[in-house]
């Protein structure tokens, strides 16, 4: 049913659900165009964050901290998966990281159903941003509200280290020629400890933000995952930029799509990308000639 | 004694012979009943020929039914145990069961389907072919279960559905090879129609959230097929796809569709996650909400949200009130398990008791005489009364529940979360055999 307050209502819905899709996918895309690394696991760490921070929640009854203990738990997650195993992948066919990223990322859901069991667990979202907002035009979740505000600071924060600082520099010099910055005398494998961590970290900063959103469960990541390579093929593979433009664009097909047709929504989605791809192969943002 | 037989002039030719007779004479009273002339069909008698059968059992243990789909294992597990020690549950049912069926051993294989049916046929055809299983099960998706059906009749092994709730599973994708206990898409419709429009008043708007695949197709038509007939309208019918990970644009047009009543057709972590985010986007502060086909575990995961919410299921936990044979099984599950069976857990176990049953009454497992003993219609007890599976579909008649949400303050134990408000008898229930399209194809 096609009227103006609904399709006013499905923008902005896209909009709020873009921002999250551009958060988890900026974490993926800076991991694959820094480290040359496609991180299959990445859902699976975001379903730990959120998991992470459910825990952290169950013993401090506070959001912030679950916020913080989701993050950082999935931040040194990823530090030590870099050291112990991906490090050793950085010289092998990229079919070979596909599969120990997909093996790793079974072995974390299999660990999260054994202690948790499938059930879905809740987190509710903070009481200040619990409740209905009346935005004139439209009722609308207040912490989903909030979730567009929240990612954008964290959005802001990862441009600022990225854009801002020596660190991003030499990552984004890293993402454009990595044999270059190596024979320059920076450590670059310590770059790339870092730049995973960071990745992971913004998959579980997203994980536990959504948790008030979604209930968890441990396969929640799973269906993430697929949007995530959607809106990073579209963004373009390596760009933080693009994890952004992606993610808007993929909220907004998804939303918008489902006011016509609901059943057509993903395959709207894919069609989009689909589209990309044979006119832009390396993506709306995505530079040519980057491996 | 040897040497005196050959000493009176028989040969040792002879007493080999003699010894040979007796021994196989005195067999023959133990031999099972399959020993008979059948031709070999299926995995018949291959697979019932030494001193075990084995059945291969395939459930969603991950994605979007991995909690139903491991309550309805447990179901599983505790009839094969029951089966094979005889337990006095088991005999009410299956009164000639004493340990196994048939005097075999039952054995079992599980294997996760996620709900997938390529995975789950995949599972069971390897289960066919490596264990000769005699029986399949599984379900917990329509889509398995219609899948399994086909790979039933193809390889002549019984399939005794788990839960399935599509019209098609006994309707126009039944099988010779399939049986159906549990209720499903008409049955659900009819049973709580009245009932809603008993409750909410008639020529009222709909919407509807509906799993893009057998299952909620068919319960949504079945839904507004007889809501209809009450002057109900459909406002708009939201299809998602199975495990959508997001409801919020779906849900979107609901609130803005001016519906009386949310008609929730999703089911598993699916009919959680969108209740859950009605709630948030105020839909159910807007419209009431009714959950047609009752999704085991919901209530518990919502934290609440279905109180004064309308279902229709298989079982409850609190008909051991009115029916004996629902206590002692509800007693014996919460011992093994710690917990209250929900109904796919009694789908699982009475399915299976009815399989032994007949069986029994075949006194083989050959699958065309066990088909027949099936199709004589015999009146089965089960756990909410008697039941009969009907001939030309292979479908259970059995009564449907109409349960209630209750209030937080009115619920006696952690698990009391529903009111029984009615029992509606099978009969009249069901379409006729033949109103979805079913033609049941061959014996052999």
């Amino acid at each position: 049913m096609i009227s103006w307050p609904n399709l006013v209502s499905q923008l902005f819905n896209g909009l709020a659900l873009g921002a999250l899709l551009a958060l988890i996918s900026s974490g993926l895309t800076i991991i694959y165009g820094t480290l040359g690394v496609l991180n299959l696991a990445h859902g699976a760490m975001f379903m730990i964050g959120g998991y992470a921070g459910f825990v952290a929640y169950q013993y401090t009854e506070s959001f912030i901290i679950a916020v913080i203990a989701g993050s950082l738990f999935v931040m040194l997650l990823g530090v030590a998966m870099e050291r112990v195993i991906i490090r050793h992948f950085y010289h092998r066919p990229h079919e070979d990281q596909l599969l120990v990223t997909f093996g790793l990322g079974i072995c974390f859901v299999e660990i999260i159903r054994l202690i948790f069991s499938s059930q879905s667990q809740l987190v509710p979202p903070p009481a200040i941003f619990q409740g209905i907002t009346n935005l004139g035009f439209m009722f609308y979740p207040t912490y989903r509200l909030a979730v567009v505000g929240i990612v954008a600071i964290a959005l802001g924060a990862l441009f600022i280290i990225l854009y801002r600082t020596r660190l991003g520099m030499i990552v984004r010099a890293g993402i454009e020629d990595s044999v270059m910055v190596d024979s320059l005398g920076i450590n670059v494998y310590r770059v790339f400890m870092v730049v995973f961590g960071i990745g992971a970290m913004a998959a579980g900063f997203a994980g536990i933000v959504n948790a008030p959103v979604v209930s968890l469960t441990p396969g929640i990541g799973d269906d993430i995952l697929v949007q995530t390579f959607v809106v990073v093929v579209i963004g373009g593979v390596g760009s933080f930029p693009g994890a952004i433009l992606g993610g808007l664009i993929a909220g907004e097909i998804i939303s918008v799509t489902s006011m016509f047709n609901p059943g057509y929504a993903y395959v709207m989605l894919f069609a989009v990308m689909t589209l990309v791809l044979v006119v832009r192969p390396h993506g709306l943002l995505g530079v040519q000639g980057r491996e | 004694m040897t040497d005196y037989l050959i000493r009176r002039g028989l040969s040792r030719r002879g007493l080999l012979q003699t010894t040979a007779g007796l021994i196989g004479g005195s067999m023959l009273p133990a031999m099972p009943a399959f020993a008979e002339d059948k031709p070999a069909i299926g995995t018949y008698p291959a697979g019932v020929s030494g001193s075990t059968a084995f059945i291969g059992i395939s459930v969603p243990r991950t994605g979007t039914y991995a909690v139903q789909g491991e309550d309805e294992l447990k179901g599983y597990q505790l009839a094969i145990e029951h089966i094979n020690s005889g337990h006095d549950l088991i005999k009410k049912i299956s009164p000639k069961t004493s340990k196994g069926v048939l005097g075999k051993e039952l054995k079992f294989g599980v294997a996760d389907s996620a709900a997938k049916p390529n995975e789950a046929v995949q599972a069971q055809q390897r289960f066919i072919s490596e264990n000769k299983a005699i029986m399949i099960t599984g379900g917990t998706s329509s889509a398995v279960a219609v899948a399994l059906n086909k790979l039933a009749q193809r390889e002549k092994v019984i399939f005794v559905c788990g839960i399935s709730g599509s019209n098609d599973t006994t309707g126009k994708d039944c099988v010779r090879y399939g049986f159906r206990q549990n209720f499903f898409g008409q049955t659900a419709a009819a049973a709580i129609g009245p009932v809603m429009v008993r409750e909410f008043g008639k020529g009222k708007k709909a919407a509807y959230l509906t799993p893009d695949y057998t299952y909620g197709h068919t319960v949504t038509k079945s839904m507004q097929d007889f809501l209809a007939t009450a002057g109900w309208t459909t406002v708009t019918n939201q299809v998602a796809p199975l495990g959508a990970p997001d409801y919020s644009s779906y849900l979107l047009n609901v609130a803005n569709s001016g519906a009386d009543v949310l008609i929730n057709v999703n089911w598993g972590h699916d009919a959680v996650l969108s209740t859950q985010q009605a709630k948030q986007f105020g839909v159910l502060d807007k419209m009431k909400l009714v959950v047609p086909y009752q999704v085991p575990f919901i209530a518990r995961e919502t934290g609440g949200l279905m109180q004064g919410v309308y279902a229709a299921t298989d079982y409850w936990w609190t008909l051991e009130d009115k029916f004996p044979l629902a206590k002692m099984f509800n007693e014996a599950f919460e011992k093994k398990y710690g917990y209250k069976p929900e109904w796919g857990a009694e789908n699982a176990y009475v399915s299976f008791a009815h399989w032994a049953h007949m069986c029994e009454q075949a006194g083989s497992f050959n699958p065309p005489d066990v088909i027949k003993a099936y199709e004589k219609g015999e009146t089965l007890p089960s756990l909410v009364g008697d039941v009969h599976y009907r001939p030309e579909d292979h479908q259970c008649v059995r009564p449907v529940i109409i349960v209630k949400g209750k209030q937080q303050k009115d619920m006696k134990n952690k698990e009391d979360w529903y009111d029984v408000v009615e029992i509606v008898p099978g009969e009249g229930l069901m379409q006729k055999p033949d109103a979805f399209g079913c033609h049941l194809g061959d014996y052999s």
